[in-house]
Parts: structure tokens; sequence; C-alpha cells
């Protein structure tokens, strides 16, 4: 172990990934020289598209794996998720890392990123995100530094082991403001956006859907690497991860359910159209189906287990996208598709995490068993 | 508190445009080449060039085809949504009344956009390094585009030829808007801006419904930023709970997990 090696084998789907990821890489020099408008097709009357709704909105969500798994393992230590731990953390910080890079392209002052944090508009929304979303980027990579530390630059382990508490500490805390914050954000669209998802209680479902996605995040993760990376994970530990992920739904679509008829919402759901279907793919096939499967036995199997880690995802996915464009859409009105070059940046961003992940889990102790690692 | 206002008078515009070329001429905006839409209107809509237009409508009034037109622009709201969505504070609302866009600690996020009830403020899309765009309300104390500032009327006004637009304190706006309306049955009972998202300092009198020029008449009657601040209130108690609530799992749960781990080594010894 201690001699230092690298190594990242090259197999004919990673050489696709690369240059996918390099494609990106340019277009993103491009648009930074160039400008969004001769990158993307957004304009006055949708200024937010596929950058914000899926790299950023969606990405932050999807990565949600990071903190449910850190409060489960290392705040409420209960040790037998230890074994996913690590992984979901990395997830985590790679999907983080691709959010800022999405932030940063899709921002017309590139050069002017920094300036919310000395100018404080801090009745805004976006401030609490812009600031919780950057201090836990930066947790995040200081945390996966106790990993990194024990392969390179070994004197600085143990002082970053001592920190660790704090570090854990603020994980949880800061993704749990910014993933509600970001449900936030829509709060101020109150009238435009379509009375199925607009809710005083938008922050609340945002933060709860970040949670109940991450042991379907780790699901599907855990059960890839298995496959590349020969990184099994007993059946038994994900089925209990899978289950406390599926109480939290059924909490979830109770409230959804309860504040929708509050806001007599509720004739929406079965009144037809684009918004109504879109709703009930996002309901049924993204938290109903797999509330039924957690609590079936069916979830013993891999297979159930990764059916329900699929659908759940898929189903966050949705709702973020039905917030961002098809909840907007009766206000804002067509005129938007995402430019060739918008989905390349996005695939290719998503290539480039995938890749670093298998960098990663090939060249550290990211997947092999490990005790508690925090100070005694 | 005083606040300056425009009222509109949409009765007595004769759609001539010029607020419109006036807005152009005094804050340096490049104009184009017409391409006319929706009748005699030109550009469709405000763009990051163009902070006014003026919307040319055909519309039925008492069974006959009328044409009306209504300048548009930012109204200024008294408690503006951009203000509150800016995270860098490049928007900011003045004493005066004014909404002024502080361009150098813009970072281009377009949450303003989406914010606004109004769909007001625009981008420069074309720009490497685009900026903002939206009616200033010839407010700039410190820069060359001042007219407010130094007591005088906004460009647009001083332009119109036929009392349109008239400009003054936003009560005595309010009271000549309501005798007008009052006392002429032609006008619609409705001062647009009254009330819309919690009113603004551009208030419209009209002889047909607002609904003809597009103008958004289910905004709420609440200011926008309220909604956020009821949500954002709650962050420093949630912090402080949340916080503490982890800090306290933390130990306990570790301590009982080091407890058992402790029990079991003394049972394999």
């Amino acid at each position: 172990m201690a001699a230092q090696k690298w190594s990242f084998k090259m197999t004919p789907v990673r050489m696709v990934m690369l240059a996918l990821a390099a494609l990106a890489v340019a277009i993103a020099i491009y648009r930074l020289a160039t400008g969004l408008g001769t990158t993307t097709n957004l304009n006055d009357q949708w200024p937010w598209g596929l950058w914000i709704g899926f790299d950023v909105l969606t990405g932050v969500a999807l990565a949600g794996g990071g903190y449910s798994t850190a409060l489960l393992v290392h705040i409420m230590h209960i040790n037998k998720f230890n074994v996913i731990a690590r992984s979901a953390m990395l997830t985590s910080m790679l999907g983080y890392l691709l959010v800022m890079v999405g932030l940063f392209l899709d921002i017309g002052q590139w050069f002017n990123f920094w300036r919310p944090f000395v100018s404080w508009g801090y009745h805004s929304v976006l401030f609490e995100v812009f600031w919780c979303v950057s201090l836990y980027t930066m947790i995040q990579v200081i945390e996966f530094g106790e990993i990194a530390t024990e392969k390179v630059a070994k004197s600085w382990h143990k002082p970053i082991k001592r920190i660790m508490p704090v570090l854990l500490i603020l994980g949880v805390l800061l993704p749990t403001m910014h993933q509600s914050s970001l449900g936030g954000l829509y709060i101020i669209e109150v009238g435009k956006l379509h009375p199925l998802w607009w809710s005083p209680l938008i922050p609340l479902f945002f933060m709860m859907s970040s949670f109940f996605v991450g042991p379907a995040m780790v699901t599907i993760e855990t059960t890839l690497a298995g496959k590349a990376l020969g990184h099994h994970v007993e059946n038994s530990i994900l089925r209990s991860l899978v289950r406390i992920a599926g109480s939290l739904m059924v909490i979830y679509l109770a409230l959804r359910i309860i504040d929708l008829a509050n806001r007599s919402a509720l004739g929406y759901v079965f009144a037809g159209g684009l918004e109504s279907n879109m709703f009930l793919l996002e309901m049924v096939a993204g938290v109903i189906i797999p509330i039924i499967i957690a609590f079936s036995p069916w979830s013993a199997s891999r297979s159930g287990l990764v059916t329900f880690g699929v659908l759940t995802a898929s189903g966050v996915v949705i709702n973020r996208m039905n917030v961002v464009f098809t909840g907007m859409y009766q206000a804002l009105g067509p005129g938007y598709f995402p430019s060739w070059m918008e989905w390349a940046v996005t695939i290719g961003l998503v290539c480039g995490a995938v890749l670093a992940y298998l960098f990663i889990a090939e060249n550290f102790n990211i997947l092999g068993n490990h005790e508690e690692h925090e100070p005694a | 508190m005083l606040s300056k206002s425009v009222l509109v008078d949409l009765t007595r515009c004769t759609g001539c445009k010029a607020c419109q070329t006036a807005c152009k001429q005094w804050n340096d905006l490049p104009a184009t080449f017409p391409e006319f839409d929706n009748n005699l209107t030109f550009p469709s809509k405000t763009d990051g060039n163009t902070y006014t237009i003026v919307e040319h409508r055909v519309t039925e009034k008492d069974g006959q085809d009328v044409m009306r037109f209504a300048k548009t622009q930012c109204l200024h709201c008294l408690e503006p949504a951009c203000v509150s969505a800016c995270f860098a504070k490049a928007l900011q609302k003045t004493p005066e009344g004014p909404i002024v866009y502080y361009s150098n600690l813009c970072v281009g996020c377009r949450y303003c956009m989406l914010a606004c009830p109004f769909g007001v403020p625009k981008f420069e899309w074309d720009e490497v390094f685009p900026l903002i765009a939206k009616c200033q309300y010839c407010f700039d104390p410190n820069g060359k585009y001042d007219r407010v500032g130094h007591g005088q009327q906004p460009a647009c006004v001083d332009t119109c030829p036929n009392g349109t637009l008239i400009f003054g304190e936003r009560e005595d706006m309010l009271k000549e808007a309501w005798q007008r309306i009052n006392g002429d049955a032609k006008y619609v009972k409705h001062v647009y801006g009254e009330k819309e998202a919690g009113g603004t300092n551009w208030l419209y009198i009209s002889d047909v419904p607002f609904e003809a020029f597009g103008f958004r008449t289910n905004i709420t009657e609440k200011p926008l930023p309220e909604y956020t601040h009821e949500y954002l209130k709650w962050t420093p108690p949630l912090i402080a709970t949340w916080g503490g609530l982890l800090t306290l799992m933390y130990f306990y749960t570790k301590r009982r997990s080091d407890v058992a781990k402790d029990d079991s080594k003394d049972i394999g010894v």
C-alpha cells in the first residue's frame, strides 16, 4: 500500500466518455469566450434552461446521497451503513463540483461570480443557496482530503481527521438548508408556477425528495460499481436503506396531497393536459410505485432494489424538470428547447464526473471495507 | 412616504412612439431596423437594448374595432420582487421610488427576470458579458443619464406630446387617476398598478380591459418579497436547532456505539 501507484484502465466505453467530456470542455471554453447567445437557446422568455434545470437543480438533488448517508453513518452512527459511506460521499462531491461548473458556465458575468460573497443580497433565497452550496462543496473537498491523504500528502491526514466532526456536522446542516432553498427559489414564482407545484411548502418538498433520493442513488451506484469494480454490498443493507427512504416517501406523498387539498388544487391532478399528466407520472412512477416496491418482498432481491432506485431517481428528475419547465410553461409560453451545445455540455459534464469517480475509486480506498474514520 | 409616480392615461395615447424614441436617445441605446409585429408594435417586446415599447393593439369596444396603445416598461414596484431576488444587490430600490440597476455588482444569474411578476428585466443575450436591461426611471445620480435626480421628468414623460404621461407624487397621481375614472364612464374601474404586486409607481388607466395589451391581471396584491421572507425568516432558527440537534446526535450516538464496541471486545476476551 505504501508505494504510490496510479492506474486507470482504458476501455472502449471510457474512451467514448473521455471524448464526450473533451467536447464539453471545448464548448465550455467557446461559451466563456463568446457568450450565452452563441451557445444556448436561452432567451428573455426562458432565462433559465437545461444548465440550471438539470445540471444545477437536479444535480444537487441527485447528489443528496452524500448528506443523507452522512446523517445515517456519521451523525447517527448506524455502523452497518459504513460500507456505502465513502462511495456516497464521493458521488456527492463530484456531483457538487459538476454543479459548480454548470453554474459558472451559466452566469453572464462569470468573472464576477464571487460578488455575492461581499455584496450581500441576504433577502434573496439565491443568496442562501450560493453560500451553502459553495461552502458545502468546499467542505466535501476537505472531507475527501481525509481519504486522499491516506495515499498522498500524508502529513495532512492527522489535522484533517481532527476537524472531521465539525466538517461532518456542517456537511449535513448546509445541504439541509440549500436543498430546501433550491425549492425556495420558486416561492417568488407565485402566480406563474403551476399550482400543482407552486406551494409555500416547496422548500420542504425539495428537501425531503433530495433526502430520499439518496438511498436510490446509492443503490444504483453500488450496483454499477459492483459490476465494474467488484464492490459488493449485501442486499439486506441496501434494503434497510431503501426502507428508510420508503418511509420518508410515504410522509412526502401524504404531505403533497394534503398541501394540494389545502390550496384547493386537487382538481388539477386529474384535469388532463400536459401539467396533470406530468404530475401523475412524477407521483405514480416516481413515488407511489417505489413505495410499494420498498415494502414488498421484491425489495429483498437486487432487481427490486435497482428498480426502486431507478424509479425514485427518475421521479426526482421529473419533479425538478416539472418545476423548471412543465410548471412554468403556461406562464412563459413555448420558445425554448436546449441547443445541441447545451446538451453536449450537460452530457459531457456527467461523463467527466463518471470518469473521475472511476479513477478515484480505483486509486483510493473508497469501496473497500473501512472502519469508522473518526478521531477516537 | 413620497414616491415619484407616472400616471399613464391610455385613452390619450396616439401610439406615436415619441417616448420610445426619447428613451433610446437619452440612454444611448442602439436602434434596429423596424420589423413590425402586432400591428405597428416594434420591437415586439422590450429587450437588451430597449427599455420601453408602445404596444399597438386592435381590440373591440362597444361592438367596434378600435386601436389602442400602451407604453410598457419597468413599473418600479413599491416592494420589488427583483430587488428581493438579487443575491448581489445589483438591483436596489431608491428612496425616491426608482429601482436602479448597478451593473458592476451583477453576476448575470437572471433570477430577477424570473422573479419579476411583469416580465420586465431583459438580458443582453448577444453580448460576451451580458448585463440586465430595464428602465432606470432616468435616475442615475452619479452618472450621465440622470434626469429625475436633477428634478427633471423622465425623458419619456418630457417628450409625450398629448399628456398621456404625467409625472408627480404617487398619492397625487392616484387621486388624479380615480378622479378621471369617476368623472367619465368610458374608463375601466381599475387603476393598474395601484395594488398589483403590492403597488407600483407606474399607474395605468384605460377605456379597454388591460388584458387587451397582455397585462397580467391575476397578480397577487401581496408584495412578492413577503412570500420569500415568510420562508427565509425560518433560516436562522432552523440553523440553530438543526445544527444543535445534529451535534447532540453526533456525540450521543458516537458514545453509544463506542460503548457497544467496548462491550463486544470484553466478551471477545
